[in-house]
């Protein structure tokens, strides 16, 4: 345990050094966030009986989402750990006393928490003073906002563990960029980043609700504002837990596979 | 004449390159293609719920989301050079190109040209006719001409994008991510009519850099919304925006000190 530890505080300190490059996403995600906004703002005022959540929820969401990004971006994938994969350097890490798959989660969950510490606090500052319904609302209530940080935390184990698990087919197919490209695309659409789930017909929705890829952002994000009845709070973060501990044994057995049957490509 | 022979020539080299890798151009290919497949199916579920977004039926935004990917994907195939400048800045690759007795726009254009991005054009292809069909538009002449005019001029407004984006990397060096937001987000966002997104927004998309002029207006004018003949010479009105750009790329030349890498 203690090994990983230590590689997640390596990452976590190099992670805290990109400050230009977080600066510069911080922009663009603002950016982002505020055409988003009058985006919805303009099919609210079109037909607001057809939204399925208040303004002020959405707005919300839209928030979270740039701001806790480096959570749930999926396309924000390791590049290091696919180059090591195609040029062999994968071996030296074989050879280690550590199980590969734990230290990749150690060093994926710490690169993504340090872009979110740096990028998060000055969004959702900004977002609180934006007017409402446009900016960002306070939670609907104490327990809301528990559990909406527990939420979070599972939401990013479960987008973790799925990356981890397209980091170790990538040994099985050597060359990830279509792998990566397609899983991604697939990702963005059914967690809701492409638009907030709710806003999907209801028939379809019901299916995408018990996906892995609901339990991403989805769950979180509409626990804040409330946007989902405590019924379904319970079953929501029950599916959470699922899916992460299935991802999380799909991986550790694909990864047992993997190792015992590499090719380690010269370099 | 010259130059478009050498051009071609680069762009064939380009080509014959990335052909020795094609299982991985056709998996990059289709990557590109489901990634904004993704952004027609959020306007596609998001009409299944709304009949229209202030005024604008589905069949309209397609027509408007098909043709600003159609311009972007134009301007990227082509101008996809710029987009990677910095690295050669950086590099100092640039040093080389300065040296040879061409054009460096031409060197540079010539350096990248994204056959991947096939997939893209391939899709805003489609988009396109899809769009086209889809729209209960009753064309004339006028209204052809106006669509052309929109592509010419869009694919110019998002190439001098491209340029000020490598320009700027003369002084920092490295590429600005927030100039995304005026790229990919032009993108993104010009799928719904710019009207939508409120009054200031769009006299800054009028007069600041001219999106609205070869989206908006002209479309205005397509869907019967507007009669003037005005609105269909706009886009090409919009073609002023290559001048700052050169300008400020031919400075950022003069200004260039190699990074002595």
């Amino acid at each position: 345990m203690k090994k990983y530890l230590s590689f997640f505080q390596l990452r976590f300190a190099m992670g805290l050094q990109y400050r230009t490059a977080a600066l510069a996403g911080i922009i663009t995600q603002f950016a982002w966030g505020g055409m988003q906004v009058m985006m919805y703002r303009a099919f609210y005022h079109t037909d607001a009986a057809a939204f399925p959540m208040t303004l002020s929820a959405t707005a919300s969401y839209i928030w979270l989402q740039q701001a806790f990004l480096a959570f749930f971006a999926v396309w924000m994938m390791e590049n290091e750990i696919f180059d090591s994969i195609v040029n062999g350097n994968i071996a030296y890490e074989l050879c280690r006393p550590v199980s590969i798959y734990n230290m990749w989660a150690a060093r994926s969950i710490a690169s993504r928490l340090a872009r979110a510490v740096l990028r998060c606090f000055p969004i959702l500052i900004v977002a609180a003073f934006i007017p409402q319904p446009y900016g960002i609302g306070t939670p609907a209530s104490l327990l809301h906002f528990l559990l909406f940080v527990l939420s979070l935390i599972l939401g990013l184990a479960v987008t973790v563990t799925f990356c981890l698990l397209i980091y170790v087919l990538a040994f099985f197919t050597i060359s990830p960029q279509g792998l990566r490209m397609v899983f991604t695309s697939c990702v963005e659409f059914f967690s809701g980043a492409v638009i907030p789930l709710p806003f999907f017909p209801d028939k379809i929705r019901s299916i995408m609700d018990l996906l892995p890829f609901a339990s991403m952002q989805n769950t979180a994000l509409r626990i804040y504002s409330a946007s989902i009845g405590t019924d379904e709070i319970r079953r929501a973060i029950g599916l959470q837990v699922f899916w992460l501990v299935v991802l999380t044994a799909a991986g550790k057995l694909l990864c047992r596979l993997a190792e015992k049957r590499i090719i380690v490509q010269g370099g | 004449m010259k130059t478009i022979r050498l051009y071609l020539h680069y762009i064939s080299i380009n080509i014959r390159c990335m052909m020795q890798y094609k299982t991985s151009f056709l998996l990059s290919a289709i990557g590109q293609f489901l990634v904004s497949f993704n952004v027609f199916l959020g306007i596609f579920f998001m009409f299944q719920r709304f009949s229209n977004v202030e005024g604008f039926t589905y069949s309209e935004v397609l027509l408007c989301f098909s043709v600003v990917l159609l311009e972007f994907a134009l301007a990227e195939m082509v101008a996809r050079g710029f987009d990677t400048f910095s690295g050669m800045v950086r590099s100092g690759e640039f040093d080389r190109i300065l040296v040879r007795p061409q054009n460096e726009i031409l060197q540079v254009l010539g350096s990248k040209f994204e056959l991947t991005r096939i997939g893209r054009i391939l899709q805003a292809v489609v988009m396109f006719t899809y769009g086209i069909v889809k729209s209960n538009v009753v064309w004339s002449l006028s209204k052809i001409c106006t669509l052309l005019f929109m592509l010419i001029g869009g694919t110019v407004v998002f190439t001098a994008l491209f340029f000020i984006y490598a320009a700027l990397c003369f002084f920092t060096l490295e590429g600005l991510e927030f100039m995304n937001v005026f790229t990919d987000g032009a993108r993104e966002f010009g799928k719904y009519p710019l009207g939508i997104y409120g009054k200031k927004m769009l006299l800054f998309m009028t007069f600041v850099i001219p999106y609205a002029l070869i989206q908006y207006y002209p479309l205005l004018y397509i869907l019967d919304r507007r009669t003037s003949i005005f609105y269909m010479l706009l886009p090409l009105a919009a073609c002023w925006f290559f001048v700052p750009a050169l300008l400020l790329w031919k400075f950022g030349v003069r200004c260039y000190q190699s990074s002595g890498s």
